[in-house]
């Protein structure tokens, strides 16, 4: 009994160190966005500030819409792809957990073999850029590599395989319920919580995505999400305020730019909706991760 | 007679099933069309490995020439690089993100306070964030003129400040660390999830026989833990040819210094694509990729299915 007392001690210690390593560079984010500038210069990034400010914060809303539009360009995206997702995956999901249909297993392989072999950028980018032409626009962002994945799919249709019931679905339509009637009526209320992991999944993905923007965005940088924001910022700061103002104000205002902290500043406004969206939909992640077990 | 009048009923029967399924088929159809579009399409454009792009012919009117790409890549120094970086870095993961990851599941399992699952939600959370924002983190840190450690941590000490992004020495450190602080949450959930499912009689009878806690995580918990832990890394291993193109480019904030430690077969292809203008170089290296990385996914898959059925990709 003494022994396993010590244990849990331990096991508290060794988690309150891997939770602080998890969260301490979050806080220093945080922080530094609400230190003076000018003491950054004198004493770096801090945990304890001497002089707070939220000059970065004011600086950040007050210089233009960028970030504001930005916002919403990520809102829109995370929200349209997140539905789309989820509609076409779990519509293929569904089709591929259908036993008696002729051409399942053809199309079964179609979604493994994605999952083992793909293009690579290349040729997938001269698709989208040559063939298709979406290059600098919203489908840029929406469509490559993020629509659909080899692994929801075949995630979703384990799920409807084991999940749900054969007899539920020969009931249904014996009782004179076509295919998309039982789908719609029975198995989506049955679906919730693998619904609910792969939109998940779907949204993060698209809230976090910055590579479509990065390669597929050359010039409308009005179609940057918050990530691209944040991307261009990093290579460049002076980009905040060239986006809003014209370029030759954003020269003579430039030495005016509390680089340092708007820097921090503008990390913490791209962290802050995961940060807020995260504990009521971690269950949900964990799920998702559990049910895909080791295949992830 | 007999045999004709079953291919009849056989061929009534396939009529009225794909009649059943045509609405399952329509359901089908979008997701189809976006595997069309998006992992189907661009095959036919791995030719270009072979060729010489121009970009007024396109990718089939441009000129054959052979194995001459896959020739200069590999005469030059990256082909050797890009691979070894791709491969260590990945062998790196494997063993420190394994290690870590059951021992915090371990941790987990055996916390009996209300704590638990705070713990488990701190812990993921950086799996969560873009590497965008973890290249921010990171540069906290590192910055030369701002971040923490050069300021704080290294002032305290009385030592010099260090110019993080242009020492590379430094970087496999850094990188395998990064990787481990979002990854470990993640894949601690799978060897958890493993361990609940261990039967707790076997835990109560060791107890009894006065077992100590030590002893029943290396005698009982960790051997049962050994079917998770080899098929997570056959399925890592499989995956060896692929690197983490977000990790390597943001996070080293694509600076030059340091490429000789952050250049993998990814980050080859896209700087030889978007940066370089090199597509002969970039193409080469993604066939070489897409097909190494083929051939080991399947194999590893193979010898996942051998051991444990249930858990192979197909």
């Amino acid at each position: 009994m003494r022994s396993d007392k010590k244990f849990q001690i331990f096991s508290h210690a060794v988690l309150i160190l891997f939770s602080l390593l998890a969260l301490l560079p979050m806080i220093l984010i945080l922080t530094s966005s609400l230190t003076d500038n000018n003491e950054i210069i004198a004493n770096g990034y801090t945990y304890f500030p001497k002089k707070w400010s939220l000059y970065a914060y004011e600086y950040i809303f007050k210089t233009g819409n960028s970030v504001v539009h930005a916002y919403g360009i990520s809102v829109v995206l995370t929200i349209v792809g997140t539905a789309l997702a989820l509609t076409i995956t779990t519509l293929l999901a569904y089709a591929i957990s259908k036993k008696g249909m002729p051409g399942r297993g053809v199309i079964t392989f179609l979604v493994v073999f994605s999952m083992l072999f793909n293009g690579g950028l290349v040729p997938t980018y001269i698709i989208y850029t040559n063939v298709l032409g979406i290059k600098n626009s919203f489908l840029s962002l929406l469509i490559p590599g993020l629509l659909m994945n080899g692994f929801n799919v075949m995630l979703m249709k384990s799920y409807f395989v084991s999940s749900i019931p054969e007899e539920i679905l020969d009931a249904a339509y014996i009782d004179g319920a076509g295919e998309v009637r039982t789908f719609l009526s029975v198995v989506t209320p049955l679906s919730k919580p693998i619904l609910a992991t792969v939109a998940l999944f779907a949204g993060i993905g698209y809230w976090n995505d910055w590579m479509n923007g990065y390669i597929y965005i050359t010039k409308r940088t009005d179609l940057y999400s918050v990530q691209n924001l944040l991307n261009r910022m990093m290579q460049n700061i002076q980009f905040l305020s060239q986006s809003s103002s014209n370029i030759q104000n954003a020269n003579v205002g430039l030495s005016a730019i509390p680089m340092a902290s708007v820097r921090m500043a503008m990390a913490m406004v791209g962290l802050l909706p995961i940060l807020v969206v995260y504990p009521f939909v971690q269950k949900y992640f964990v799920k998702g991760i559990t049910l895909g077990g080791v295949k992830g | 007679m007999e045999k004709e009048k079953k291919v009849g009923t056989d061929k009534k029967t396939l009529k009225k099933r794909l009649k059943r399924y045509i609405p399952i088929y329509f359901m089908a159809l979008p997701g189809l069309i976006y595997l069309f579009i998006n992992n189907y399409m661009p095959l036919p454009g791995l030719v270009l490995a072979f060729k010489k792009f121009n970009a007024k012919k396109g990718i089939f009117g441009s000129d054959f020439i052979g194995f001459k790409n896959f020739k200069y890549l590999f005469a030059t120094k990256d082909a050797f690089v890009i691979t070894r970086n791709t491969i260590l870095y990945n062998l790196a993961f494997i063993v420190v993100n394994t290690v870590l990851a059951v021992f915090v599941a371990i941790m987990l399992a055996e916390m009996t306070s209300k704590l638990k699952k705070t713990y488990q939600c701190l812990i993921l959370m950086p799996f969560m964030i873009s590497m965008v924002i973890v290249s921010y983190l990171v540069f906290g840190f590192l910055s030369s003129d701002n971040g923490f450690i050069n300021n704080t941590f290294l002032r305290a000490l009385g030592k010099e400040p260090i110019k993080w992004y242009m020492e590379k020495k430094y970087w496999p450190f850094i990188l395998v660390f990064v990787n481990a602080w979002k990854v470990t949450g993640y894949n601690c959930i799978i060897y958890l999830s493993t361990i609940l499912g261990i039967d707790r009689g076997i835990y109560e009878s060791a107890s009894i026989d006065g077992c100590s806690k030590w002893r029943q995580i290396t005698k009982i918990t960790i051997p049962l833990l050994k079917p998770t832990i080899i098929m997570m890394t056959l399925l890592a291993i499989g995956r060896i040819f692929y690197s983490d193109f977000g990790l390597f480019y943001q996070v080293p904030q694509n600076q030059g210094a340091l490429f000789a430690v952050t250049n993998t077969i990814d980050t080859y292809v896209y700087r030889g694509l978007l940066e370089l203008g090199n597509m002969s170089m970039s193409s080469a290296a993604g066939l070489y990729q897409s097909i190494i990385g083929f051939i080991l996914i399947l194999s590893a898959n193979l010898a996942v299915k051998k051991i444990e059925p249930d858990s192979a990709l197909f």
